[in-house]
This record gives C-alpha cells, structure tokens and sequence, in this order.
C-alpha cells in the first residue's frame, strides 16, 4: 500500500511532533549513549563506575523520558499505527538490520572466547553492579542476565504505557518484571555470591533441560540440604505444580506470567509480536517440531538415568554425544540465537512455539485437561484480523472467533492481547468451571434464528 | 444429494462469501463468486487498519488463498455489466457471458452523494470499497487538511484514519450531536467529548455547501452552510450508502431502494436470490428495518440462502438485533433496541462511568418492565446473557440484580456491576 517509513521508533513510529520532554529524554540518550562508546575504548575499564552510572544509566533515563512522554501523550487505547509502515516493525531495512545485529550478538555471546570477553570494557563496565551487590567479578554471564533483566523491565515499562486501557495487561506485565528480576536475576546472582548453587527458581525441567540430568543431581547433591531441597523443589514444579496450575489457568500462568523467555518477548520484543507466521503450513510444522524435541529431551533424560544406573555400561557414548547436540543445537542455537536474535524478522516467539519442550508439556496439559478457554462473544465478530495479526504464537484466532468457536489450542500462552486489539470485544480469556464445556461447534452465527443445524 | 447445479454468486462481500462457504458444506453444487473489487475476499470492516497500519491487506483476508480451490468454490475477478433472467445468464463487462442455475446477488452498497457542487474533484470520496481506500491513500500524501463530512460509522473511522496520519481533520456533522439519529443524547455527548479529545475540530449542525476546486480539478476547500470557507485537499464524504444495484436496471429484477426479496430472500425470479447490504427485506420483521447494511445481517443471509439453496427451504429470521462499533478508543455493543429517543410505554436507566469513557444504558416496557435493549460504551457485554434476556423478556429488576453474568470484560478490570448506579 503505502511507502515504508523509516522511523526506527519502537515506541510509537512517527510519533506526532516532539515536544521538549521528548527533545531531551532523546539528547540525554544519545549523550549518554555516546560516552558509553568511548568507554568501551578502553576508559571504561579503568573507570566503570563512571561511564556504568554516567553512560549505561544515563542512556536508560533517557530512553524511559522519551518513551513515557510519547505514550502519554495520547490516550489510552490500542495504538498499533504504523506498525506495519515502519521499517523496523515490519521486517523493513532497519528490522533486517537489527534482527542480523542481535543473531551476531548472540553467536558471539554463546562461542566466543572467554579471553575476549573477559578482558572486554563491555563485561568490565559492570563491575559496578556485579562487584558492588554480589561480590563477584563480572563475566559474559552476569553481563547476558544483567541487560535481559533490563531489557524486560524497561520494555516493560514500555508495554504498561502501551496496554494501559487493559488491566489485565499491566497486572500480567508487572508479574513478568517481578519474576525476571528477583528469580532468574537477584535471587542465582545471590546464591552464587554466597557460594551456593547458581539456581532459577523460575526455570525447571524440560526447559531447564539439564536440571535433572544425573550428573546435574549428584551435583546438587553434593551441596548439602540447600542442592537436596532445590532439586524437591524442581520436581515438585515440574510434575505436580505444573499440571495442577494448568488445569485451573491454562499454560499463560508460566508462559505468560512466570517464565522468563516469555516476559522478554512480551516486553523487548512486543514491537514484534505480529510478525509471526499465522499459516496453516507453519501450524503442521510447529506440531512436528516442538513434540519432537519434547520427546527427544524426555528420551535424552531417561537414557541418561538408565545410563547412570548401569555405571555407563550401557548408552555412555550415545548419551554424552547425544546431550552435546541438544545443548549445541536447542539448548543454545535455537532457544538462543535464533530465539531472541530473530525477534525483528520471525516474530517473538519462534522459540516458544516451534522448540520450547516446557511449552510443549504445558501445551498438551492445556489442550486436553485445562479450564482454560478463549471465549468469543457469541455472533459478534467482524472478521477484522486483529486478533490473528497481533498473536505472538501465530494462531488464527480469528478463524474461530467468526465461526462463534472458543478457542482451545495447545500453543496459546494466554497473553491476552487478542483480547486486547478486538475492536468489538469479541474475545475473552476465561477459566471456565470445568474443562468439559470449552469446545462449542456451531458453525451458524449466533442470533440467526431461522437456520438450523440439520445439514442434509 | 440432489444434482449438481451451478450457483452463481455476484460480490465477494461477507454475504456472497458465507453463502458460498455454507453452500460448500450443505452441497456438491458448482460454486462460482464473481467480484470486480478483488480477487479474495477480505474483511471491509479492516479498511481502516491497513491505512493506519495496524494490518496490511493479506492479514484483512480471513482465510488463506489456497482455501477457495480446496473447497471447490471458483473464483471470477470481472466486471458484470448485465443479468438476464429470461435466459438464466449475466453478461460480463467484456462481453462474455455465463450460465446460472441459481443466482445470488450479494453487491453490497455505494457511498451516498448529494449532488454537492464540486462532489467529484479529485481529492473528493466516499470509503467502502478496496478502491476508495487505495484512492484516499493517494489523495492523503502530504496534505495540510481534511475535511470528512458526515456524523455516522464511516465518518468517525475516516477522521480516525486521517488523525493516525497527524492531518489535522475537521469533521462536519449536520445533526447538533453525533450520530444521534442512532444514540441517545448522553451517549451521543459521550463520543462528542470523546472526538474532541483527539483534537478534532468537531462541528455539529453544520452542513456542505459546496466544494471548491483548485485549477488542476482537485479539492482546495469547503464552504459550509454558514457560508465559511475551509482550506483542505481532501473531503471524505461519509454520507451514508445505498445499494449497489444500478447494474440492474432493465433486468426485470424488482427493485426499490434496494433488490426486493421476500421471507425466503428471492426476488421476484424464484432462482435469483438477493443478501447483504443490496437486500431490501419486503414487509420485515417486528422492530427490523427493510435494509440493514451491516455485516452480521450479511452473514445470516448467506447462511439462511444456503439452507434454502440446499433444499431446505429457510426463511430468514435473524433473531434479536445486535451490533457493535468502536469510536476511537471507546467500544460500543448493542443488543436488543435501544433507540434515539424513547418510545411510548419505554423507560430507560443509564449509568456512566466518573471517567465518562464507559457507560451502560438499560431499555424497558414501562408495563410489563420486560427489558427490550442494553447500550454499552466501552465495556463488554455477554452477547448469550444478553440474548438470553431479551428473548425471555426478563424484568429490569432480575437483569440488575444479574449483571454480573453479562459481564465479558477481561479479567482484572473494574467490575462495572459494581459501579453503576442508575438515574433514569
């Protein structure tokens, strides 16, 4: 249709006008921005503290400026202008360009030499934090977790300001903030500072694929009462809290709420979310895809405790090779580089819908015995498309809501923003009283009285 | 089944399409759809998010392409210039013709003109089709001002439209409130208010004059009926529609304002069908108009058509009228009959919210205190409960006391049965 835009904006693309706020939250950005760079020329090792709280933190203040300003500055309600005429949201020069940035990143990240990155200004910029609160040297690890936590909560914040009109998005929103930063960032960062096992709380088996690996176990065991009652803890989380909780929310209570995968895509990756693939091709290959690698995880885990068992006899080889390529593979390239680094030309939840094994588990948990349910208000759609353009899992949702169908799939994280963009208020999640009552199949819009269902 | 006939459908619109997919699940009939428009069905109600943005045309099409060879249903991209009923056939724009057994004419409407001087500069149109909107995206490039005259559905989309744009708009309205053929006063002052907050220059009671050209034949202003001279390189005229049918003229198909159907939504030819928008409904049911030009009635006809096409001869009873818009950021559902001004032996209880972005109106028999209609302003109402009510005519009393039942607001919101306190 029209002409792309080049705004890289990811706050609201061609904002109208800047006004003074917005003028200054951008220059206190680029300022700060700027003296970050010359410190990772070298001065930023000497001096961290400096250009950390003087360039990173200033170059954040700047951005939370410009971002709140912009949002405030129109009322609340869904503001999704431009997506799809900006270059940086819709797979545009600038979206390519930052998707091939942050895969880079990525690969760097995960196989680079630890040489490199310890002697690197970037890891060395946040001694602050890292030296000051938990009393360890920073490394590529507590630089990665640092700057995701960040990430998650300024976006975050972003998401709020976005959502506004929907309570349902800022409780949701703030939920995903508080579980990044105390359990996957406050609470590993202080057990390491206190010797202890580096544990997520908010990560279990089978995302956390190696957690019950048996080499993984002796190791937790060996640190006493604190390894023995993390691993109760993560059993309990996988095989008895995880179906009971599904069972009376759906998955979103992890995907959506909880998980930290998903509280990045939903905040640094909202810009996003509507580049996912919503065809029913990539339906088919979502469903080889990420039951396979959920079988292939639940196989690698068995092997290796049979393999345990018989002090190696038997699947030593097979079993360490095998663990080696799901590490190399899933564990890293997918759920990683390609998880997040393909955010601007995929879509946010690449990793969550076509590889997560948790998500898979989650999934067929809320497909067969789950009260959740999206509900659609009875005859009331208008076919719009913004349901399906703007779901991160790429589920058509709008192919159900016409029919006057609640949707009940494996793969919706409940985020609730089909809800969210219906113009008509069509949609609605819900857990219902029972999970016997979800599936309703009348293919004749509801209020057309005179036609009935006895198709001849 | 019976033998195979062809069905031809004219117009890609909701009607022809739902007609089609529900004749395709009923029968083995031949299928053909025949649109000038485009080549795949799309949502009309979307027109406005691929200008804004929000969507691009194939995410506005709500089934993907290799859907219509899957299940056999043909489509045509043509012009039809002519239908003859004495030889069952329609004659396409090219001269070609084509063969029905059964006809369906589902041609949806055209923007309203009213012979305004100056109605046709270039820069000057209506939004219905693919094409108004791929002529209002040509017309809009770099504009200084538009003007969209016309207080209803359409002309708050257009003002919106252009707003996401930032091109300042001035909206002229010729009632003293917005839509208020449609709303009662306090809803209607609701989205006055509301409009306003998005720094639209709103001017009720005013009319069109004219339209002024500059010396290429484009728009350059607007004269209003007090005689003021707007400068603007783009009017949207959002007069209201009328149904598509001039094609028909000569063709003995009866028509009025619209294609003249009976209960079975034939026309005066017992092969020739008419749904949608180009519908004129001859004596309608108690509290439904003749023509109603929205997308739920669309799709209600199409399945109704389809029973009937597929022997079993169905008559069309769309039930208890509901619809729905959004003005801006505020949503609005209606069930039942809610009219402008009440009628003899209604009362009515309204609540609005401190915020004055929500609201909820209730209509009853003064009598009988059956409820007969609920307005809601962004908040959401349970299309079944509401339904539920009005078929069963439940009193007010029982209603208020079950709110909460209707309520379909997502979690975590304020709980408006809570709130409200109705004045009457």
């Amino acid at each position: 249709m029209s002409k792309e835009g080049f705004s890289i904006s990811l706050a609201s693309p061609h904002a109208p006008g800047m006004d003074g706020f917005q003028k200054g939250g951008i220059a206190l950005f680029a300022l700060a921005f700027l003296f970050t760079l010359i410190g990772l020329f070298g001065p930023a090792a000497q001096d961290p503290a400096l250009f950390f709280y003087i360039g990173f933190i200033g170059s954040i203040v700047g951005l939370s400026i410009y971002t709140v300003r912009t949002y405030l500055k129109r009322p609340a309600g869904v503001q999704n202008n431009h997506i799809f005429t900006s270059s940086i949201t819709n797979r545009g020069l600038w979206g390519w360009a930052l998707g091939i940035f942050l895969t880079g990143f990525y690969v760097v990240l995960y196989w680079g030499s630890d040489e490199m990155w310890n002697s690197s200004p970037l890891v060395l910029l946040f001694n602050p934090i890292s030296q000051g609160l938990f009393n360890h040297p920073p490394d590529r690890w507590f630089l990665y977790s640092f700057i995701y936590t960040v990430s998650i909560l300024i976006m975050g914040v972003r998401a709020i300001l976005k959502y506004r009109h929907s309570n349902y998005q800022i409780v949701r929103t703030c939920s995903i903030m508080f579980f990044q930063l105390g359990f996957a960032f406050l609470i590993p960062q202080f057990l390491k500072a206190m010797s202890q096992p580096e544990y997520y709380f908010s990560y279990f088996w089978p995302l956390d694929y190696d957690l019950l690996f048996p080499s993984n176990v002796d190791g937790m065991l060996s640190n006493g009462t604190i390894g023995m009652w993390m691993l109760i803890n993560s059993a309990i989380l996988t095989f008895i809290a995880t179906p009971i909780l599904t069972y009376f929310f759906g998955k979103r209570w992890y995907c959506s709420w909880v998980c930290g995968c998903g509280g990045l895509a939903n905040t640094a990756g909202d810009p996003f979310r509507q580049l996912s693939d919503k065809s029913m091709k990539a339906w088919k290959i979502e469903r080889w895809m990420i039951y396979s690698i959920l079988l292939f995880i639940t196989v690698l885990t068995i092997l290796l405790w049979v393999n345990s068992y018989l002090k190696g006899g038997m699947f030593g080889g097979i079993s360490h090779s095998l663990t080696k390529v799901y590490a190399f593979l899933i564990g890293q390239a997918f759920a990683g580089v390609v998880g997040v680094g393909f955010y601007p030309l995929l879509g946010t939840r690449v990793w969550c819908r076509f590889g997560c094994p948790m998500a898979a588990y989650l999934g067929l948990l809320q497909k067969y015995f789950s009260r959740f349910r999206i509900t659609t208000n009875g005859g009331q759609c208008i076919s719009c498309g913004n349901c399906s353009t703007y779901c991160e899992m790429g589920i058509d949702v709008q192919s159900y809501a016409q029919r006057g169908e609640n949707i009940v799939r494996a793969s919706c994280v409940g985020c609730g923003i089909c809800s969210t963009v219906c113009p008509r208020g069509v949609l609605n999640l819900e857990n219902g009283s029972t999970h016997t009552d979800r599936e309703n199949n009348n293919p004749i819009t509801f209020g057309n009285d005179g036609v009935g269902l006895n198709l001849d | 089944m019976t033998e195979q006939k062809h069905i031809v459908i004219i117009g890609n619109g909701i009607a022809g399409i739902t007609a089609a997919r529900h004749i395709r699940k009923r029968s083995n009939h031949r299928i053909t759809v025949i649109s000038a428009e485009t080549e795949h069905f799309f949502s009309r109600t979307a027109l406005m998010y691929i200008y804004m943005g929000h969507m691009k045309f194939e995410h506005t099409k709500p089934y993907e392409d290799w859907f219509w060879e899957k299940n056999r249903i043909e489509l045509k991209r043509a012009v039809v210039s002519k239908v003859e009923p004495s030889s069952n056939s329609i004659i396409f724009h090219s001269g070609e013709t084509m063969q029905y057994d059964e006809l369906i004419l589902a041609t949806g409407s055209a923007s309203n003109k009213f012979n305004w001087p100056g109605q046709d500069l270039k820069g000057v149109q209506g939004l219905y089709s693919f094409q108004d909107l791929e002529s209002m995206e040509a017309s809009t490039k770099g504009i200084q001002r538009a003007v969209v005259v016309g207080g209803g559905l359409i002309g708050i989309e257009m003002v919106e439209m252009l707003l996401s744009r930032q091109i300042p708009v001035t909206f002229l309205v010729r009632e003293d409130s917005f839509w208020n053929t449609m709303l009662p006063k306090e809803e209607s002052e609701m989205i006055n208010r509301h409009i306003r907050s998005h720094h639209v220059d709103l001017r009720l009671k005013t009319d069109l004059k004219e339209i002024l050209s500059d010396e290429n034949g484009k728009a350059r202003a607007v004269v209003t009926g007090d005689g003021e001279e707007i400068p603007c390189q783009f009017v949207g005229l959002t007069v209201g529609v009328h149904p598509n049918i001039s094609f028909l003229k000569d063709s003995g198909i009866e028509t009025d304002k619209g294609i003249l159907v009976n209960k079975k939504l034939q026309t005066n030819f017992t092969n020739i069908y008419a749904l949608g928008d180009c519908a004129q409904v001859q004596n309608p049911m108690e509290n439904r108009k003749p023509i109603e030009a929205v997308w739920y009635t669309g799709k209600m006809m199409g399945e109704t058509v389809a029973a009937t096409i597929c022997g079993n001869p169905t008559d069309y009873n769309p039930g208890i009228w509901f619809n729905s818009a959004k003005f801006f950021d505020i949503e609005y559902q209606t069930y039942g009959y809610v009219s402008a001004q009440l009628k003899e032996g209604e009362e009515s209880l309204f609540w609005e919210a401190e915020d004055g972005l929500r609201s909820l109106r209730i209509v009853f028999d003064s009598n009988s205190k059956a409820v007969l209609g609920f307005n809601a302003f962004g908040i959401r109402l349970r299309h079944k409960v509401c339904d539920e009510w009005l078929k069963n005519r439940t009193s007010v009393q029982e209603v208020i006391s079950n709110l909460k039942r209707a309520n379909f607001d997502p979690e975590f919101f304020k709980k408006f049965e809570r709130e409200v306190n109705f004045s009457s």
